[in-house]
């Protein structure tokens, strides 16, 4: 007994030392690149992450950053209720999405970042409008501060349910006629379609490797929890890393770990330590709340409750179902990731996918972690919530928070919510 | 003649009758007539038109229904016109309905386009994107392609070829319709007394719900009515009101904006109406020529993008001068984001050009207006002491 507790100690710190220990590395790196641009002289985009053309934009030598990430960063570190406070005051309504506000806080207090350096204004906003309409207002109101050039991609939305030839053509035309260019203008780099399939063959090698850790949740016990620990895998490849050497590198230190626990029979890691006995599997929709990230997992593994699948974890790319960056296709590929992100699939599809999760994962039910910011998420998730208990026979629940703002996480209500769920799936079993 | 009495009574009635009489009688009147619904802001009603089908505009369920269904459909912090428009459907108020079109405005509207394809497999819920992308050989394509598969759609759900002749045809009327309702504007804007708001809300959101060629003899009627109409003038500040494109407000909400003292001179309430700038050109292709006129002479609206920042704002600018209005009232829907995150950059561009500005939410249910009518009369009062004194 006493040698598998200290295998399992073993095993976590080693988790800690080297993936976890990679990915920080990674981050802090970009950070300071950043805070270095202006006298490195590297140019600096600003983009997000649905949607994000990273391999492209390092084609150009720059340097990116992702509002969004600082948003949510700044929610786990307790920063993005004051900053949200300071939008509010300065004339933003206190209706509007909470990533935006917190951005915006941050801005009008200097934009210093989640390392605490400040973080350089951009040379281009790069708008990639895939998935939600809320990022054409942020990056509007960005410009409207910085006064800087903004290139826009339009990604048509899977209104009929599917990517068609139209709408791969349009972001294809916009890649060559309007972001290329202007992304060549503002860098003074030349385009050179070989490096990007360079980067795109990379990406392949670690969405390889993420798509196998994420599949790994299929093992009873799961090896990983695919939304809590799922956020901090997805972090290289949804941000400014995908294609880079260092995230091929992330994902098989992170690979060989998770072989390592299977092996050994272990459930995923928590802040607490390895997980005791699994015994609920849940899918879950919707973003987590970031500024009581901790609290709201130990609701979970406390109660023996693990993520097997979950949607978020997609919003950056969904590579699951064989889509693959294609160095033989590069821009077409490009096209097809911004289209087949989570945010831009319909309502029928998102559905579709949650119910394959639930059949897939062998879970017990869906949890819906509905976002009060998001309408691209939320907007209709009640539905989706009835369709897919419909379609699988198995209970489903609801809890409302939001992604960064601390006035709508009640710890005491989305607790009493997780423990009927549980009850509920207790009862589901006892009846089967 | 008729007076403007009885032509706005019949808007009225049009307007409150939730279970759309005229539309079910239109269809009714001959067999394989079909109704194809739309929400705001925009769509190309000369494609339904031109394949035989009535276009209808849904608007949502005002202050008029019980939204009991819907609510279980929403979560609270989500704006009222999906849960109403899912109320409409669910109570079979809109059950003679063919197809739905759902414009590319928000996120809000787009996943209501998967509620209706799951909660009315049987009808066509088609999502309308339009580009974001001006250029006529990058967003231009993909919009005339977007337009050929619509055209497509619809000749499939009516059964009848949608011949460049045919759609020729209806964008003469649909350009005869904005042309009636670009005049009403200017009628309103250059004697607002004899075009109250709530006069010129209801005939235009007749046109939502009529054919439009019945619309067209209304509005003519009307224009014709009032221009020779004596009525009062009184002392009213001019205003344009702004982000009330999508959720519409109750009927209450302008009336007391006009009793506060202010008289509306330009609005953005069915933009769909006035959406083109410019005529769409009624000869060449069609399909191009409706492409060409939303690509370059679109009215501009919080919910496209402005590519170039010194021009973000300017419109309301625009429309302040244009109207002769003194100042401008910001009107949203609750948790709209479209509107909500526009309003500063707005705010700045009035602030640059010295036009004063009050702002405030409101749901196309709001029962309270006193609150709203104190705050446009204090700002209508501040406007005429302001003017006076300059
Ligand atoms: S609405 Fe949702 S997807 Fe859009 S910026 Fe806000 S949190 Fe992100
Ligand atoms: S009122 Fe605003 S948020 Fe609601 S559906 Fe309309 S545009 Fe979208």
């Amino acid at each position: 007994m006493t040698t598998v507790a200290t295998k399992k100690i073993d095993l976590r710190e080693a988790q800690k030392d080297q993936s976890m220990e990679k990915q920080k590395e990674m981050i802090a790196g970009n950070f300071t690149r950043l805070a270095r641009a202006p006298q490195t002289g590297e140019k600096v985009s600003y983009t997000f992450v649905p949607g994000n053309i990273n391999e492209l934009v390092m084609c150009f030598d720059m340097v990116g950053n992702f509002p969004e990430i600082n948003a949510l960063q700044m929610g786990m570190r307790k920063k993005s209720g004051n900053f949200i406070f300071d939008a509010e005051r300065a004339g933003h309504s206190e209706d509007v999405c909470t990533y935006v506000k917190t951005d915006l806080g941050m801005v009008y207090n200097g934009n210093i970042g989640p390392t605490g350096e400040r973080l350089p204004e951009p040379d281009i906003l790069l708008l990639s409008y895939t998935g939600c309409f809320t990022f054409l207002k942020w990056f509007e109101l960005l410009r409207h501060q910085y006064k800087c050039p903004t290139v826009m991609l339009h990604v048509p939305y899977q209104g009929g349910g599917k990517i068609t030839e139209n709408m791969r053509k349009y972001v294809v035309k916009q890649l060559k006629e309007e972001v290329i260019p202007t992304l060549e203008r503002i860098s003074g780099v030349k385009f050179d379609i070989d490096r990007l399939r360079e980067y795109l063959r990379e990406s392949a090698r670690a969405e390889d490797d993420l798509v196998w850790v994420l599949q790994t949740a299929r093992h009873k016990p799961s090896p990983i929890d695919a939304y809590f620990g799922g956020v901090y895998y997805v972090g290289p490849i949804f941000s400014a890393f995908r294609g880079t050497r260092d995230a091929t590198e992330y994902y098989r230190l992170l690979r060989a770990e998770i072989q390592a626990r299977i092996d050994a029979g272990l459930g995923p890691v928590t802040p607490e330590g390895n997980m005791g006995e699994e015994k609920y599997r849940l899918v879950v929709e919707g973003p987590p709340n970031y500024t009581n990230l901790r609290e709201f997992w130990k609701m979970f593994y406390d109660d023996g409750a693990v993520v097997v699948a979950s949607s978020y974890t997609k919003v950056g790319g969904v590579y699951d179902f064989g889509f693959r960056h294609d160095p033989e296709h590069p821009l077409e590929s490009l096209a097809d990731y911004c289209l087949g992100c989570y945010t831009n699939m319909n309502l029928p599809q998102r559905v579709d996918m949650l119910v394959n999760y639930i059949n897939d994962y062998e879970a017990d039910g869906l949890l819906i972690n509905s976002i009060k910011s998001c309408n691209s998420f939320s907007a209709g998730q009640l539905l989706m919530m009835r369709e897919v208990e419909k379609r699988t026979g198995k209970p489903a629940a609801f809890v409302e928070t939001d992604l960064v703002d601390p006035r709508y996480f009640s710890a005491a209500n989305v607790k009493n919510r997780l423990e009927s769920y549980f009850q509920m799936v207790d009862q589901k079993r006892r009846a089967a | 003649m008729a007076t403007t009495d009885q032509i706005i009574q019949r808007c009225q009635s049009l307007f409150e009758d939730l279970h759309f009489t005229a539309a079910r009688e239109w269809k009714a009147a001959e067999p394989d007539r079909k109704v194809v619904g739309f929400m705001p802001i925009y769509v190309p009603r000369e494609l339904i038109h031109a394949a035989g089908m009535l276009p209808l505009g849904i608007f949502g369920g005002g202050d008029q229904i019980e939204v009991i269904q819907g609510d279980a459909y929403y979560q609270s912090y989500i704006c009222r016109i999906p849960r109403s428009t899912i109320e409409l459907f669910l109570t079979k108020r809109l059950d003679f309905v063919d197809g739905m079109l759902f414009p590319s405005i928000c996120d809000v509207i787009r996943n209501l386009t998967g509620m209706l394809q799951l909660i009315r497999p049987d009808m066509y819920a088609h999502y309308y994107d339009m580009p974001q992308n001006y250029d006529d050989r990058v967003g231009g394509e993909f919009y005339v392609n977007e337009l050929q598969e619509l055209r497509h759609d619809f000749e499939n759900l009516s059964g009848n070829e949608i011949t460049d002749a045919a759609l020729r045809v209806s964008i003469v009327l649909f350009n005869r319709n904005r042309e009636l309702i670009k005049e009403l504007y200017i009628l309103r804007a250059a004697e607002p007394w004899k075009v109250p708001a709530t006069e010129a809300y209801l005939l235009s959101r007749a046109g939502m719900l009529l054919p439009v060629e019945d619309h067209n003899v209304l509005v003519e009627s009307y224009i014709k009515a009032a221009r020779s109409a004596d009525r009062p003038r009184r002392d009213n500040c001019k205003i344009v009101l702004s982000g009330m494109f999508c959720e519409q407000p109750p009927l209450n909400l302008i009336k007391s904006l006009e009793l506060a003292g202010c008289y509306v001179v330009d609005d953005d309430f069915m933009l769909i109406n006035r959406w083109m700038q410019e005529p769409v050109s009624e000869t060449g292709d069609p399909i191009e020529a409706l492409a060409r006129a939303f690509l370059h002479h679109s009215t501009k609206t919080s919910a496209t993008y402005e590519p170039i920042e010194a021009d973000k704002g300017q419109y309301l600018v625009e429309a302040v001068r244009k109207s002769g209005a003194e100042g401008v009232i910001f009107a949203a829907p609750s948790f709209c984001d479209p509107a909500l995150l526009e309003r500063p950059m707005l705010q700045d561009a009035l602030n640059a050009a010295g036009i004063p500005y009050i702002a405030f939410k409101y749901a196309e249910n709001s029962g309270q207006m006193q609150p709203i009518r104190e705050q446009a009369g204090t700002f209508a009062d501040s406007i005429k002491l302001w003017g006076e004194n300059a």
